[in-house]
């Protein structure tokens, strides 16, 4: 969308811009601390899913009602899904609430996004010559801060989920394999290859740092452009034919809302798993099976 | 009045390399849900009643293989 000059008395007006972009416009602030759209729409959604579980929780019987219901059969399907990820399941029970929380807000957050007359209110802001206008709520995924800060907290938690499950020394020797660098002098007699194993090994446990980062970029990324393209795609198509071209694309936003939640949830699940896996124990009984083979 | 026309003198190469980036990643993208559907489409071919089974895990690697063209086009928007 351009931005035509016209120029009347020598004075230069320009059309107020309704583009999207890639940063939330903040809309006030507190102190120093400056409140966006994005985090308004987040306050939001929390909002809308706590008033819901309170009505659900108020209305709970024995026998179910119809929206009961509907949740039950939802959390049977999540807690299957989440068995079929973590083939465990004392760690389904322990990681679910977490999981599950992700999914909903992240669902919810989406798909706040696409509802038609939010993005309509707002304000017009004047910065220097330009004018634009600055929609008072945004999907609150729709800024890069909130998904980095989702991706972030799921790394960092599923290593201390790892802490907790296998201990601290096994969490640290995963990175940095110290463990293998003193197998150097252990086991040279019996088995000298480990002269060249063990320092490669020791870099791929450095690599799982870079690994790491990659997964916090990766899981940030995804959602964020995922939505944020959303929205670019439904104002272009917008601005081709106000209400019938943007339809087909509001359907493909929803489905794609609710990918994406299940695919961030669904991969939060795997990197909990990841962390929690213990690979000497693998080694352990594999070892054990080839000596019963052998002796028995 | 005389006016001096000043032409630019550096090419503004903006536009291309967002184009680039959105392009080439859209490549890759392109290539890797083809491949994931016509694998699944055989899959549902040899054994129409698995189609319940075989359709979730595509959507998702799909997903996946979507996201990789989402880094470009982030990158192609934050461009000047």
């Amino acid at each position: 969308m351009e931005n035509t000059n016209q120029v009347q008395n020598n004075i230069v007006i320009q059309p107020v811009s309704h583009e999207v972009t890639i940063y939330a416009e903040p809309i006030f602030s507190v102190g120093k601390f400056e409140i966006t759209n994005s985090l308004l729409t987040s306050w939001l959604t929390v909002l809308i899913i706590i008033s819901f579980l309170i009505v659900l929780r108020k209305k709970m019987k024995k026998v179910p009602g119809k929206l009961q219901n509907f949740f039950e059969i939802m959390m049977e399907g999540a807690l299957s899904l989440c068995d079929q990820v973590t083939n465990d399941r004392k760690i389904s029970n322990k990681i679910f609430p977490l999981v599950f929380s992700l999914f909903l807000f992240i669902l919810v957050s989406n798909w706040l996004g696409l509802m038609p007359i939010l993005g309509s209110f707002g304000f017009i802001a004047t910065e220097g010559g330009h004018s634009a206008f600055v929609p008072l709520f945004r999907s609150g995924t729709a800024d890069i801060n909130t998904t980095l800060a989702f991706s972030l907290m799921v790394v960092i938690a599923s290593n201390i989920f790892g802490i907790f499950t296998i201990g601290a020394w096994k969490v640290f020797n995963k990175y940095v394999n110290l463990k293998m660098l003193g197998s150097i002098f252990t086991k040279i007699r019996k088995d000298p290859s480990i002269l060249i194993v063990a320092p490669i090994t020791f870099f791929v446990g450095l690599l799982e740092l870079i690994g790491e980062m990659a997964k916090v970029a990766s899981l940030s990324f995804r959602l964020f452009g995922n939505v944020f393209a959303g929205e670019v795609l439904l104002a272009s198509m917008s601005a081709i034919f106000a209400y019938l071209v943007p339809t087909p694309f509001l359907f493909l936003e929803v489905f794609v809302g609710l990918i994406q939640a299940l695919i961030f949830s669904l991969l939060a699940a795997v990197y909990f798993t990841i962390a929690a896996q213990d690979h000497d124990e693998h080694e352990e009984e594999h070892e054990h099976s080839k000596e019963k083979l052998v002796h028995g | 009045m005389d006016t001096n026309t000043v032409s630019s003198a550096v090419v503004n190469l903006a536009p291309l390399a967002k184009a680039f980036a959105i392009g080439l990643s859209a490549i890759g993208a392109g290539l890797g849900i083809g491949m994931i559907g016509a694998k699944a489409m055989e899959a549902i071919g040899r054994n129409p009643e698995a189609t319940g089974k075989v359709l979730v895990p595509m959507l998702i690697a799909s997903a996946f293989a979507e996201a990789v063209a989402i880094y470009g086009l982030v990158i192609a928007f934050s461009i000047k």
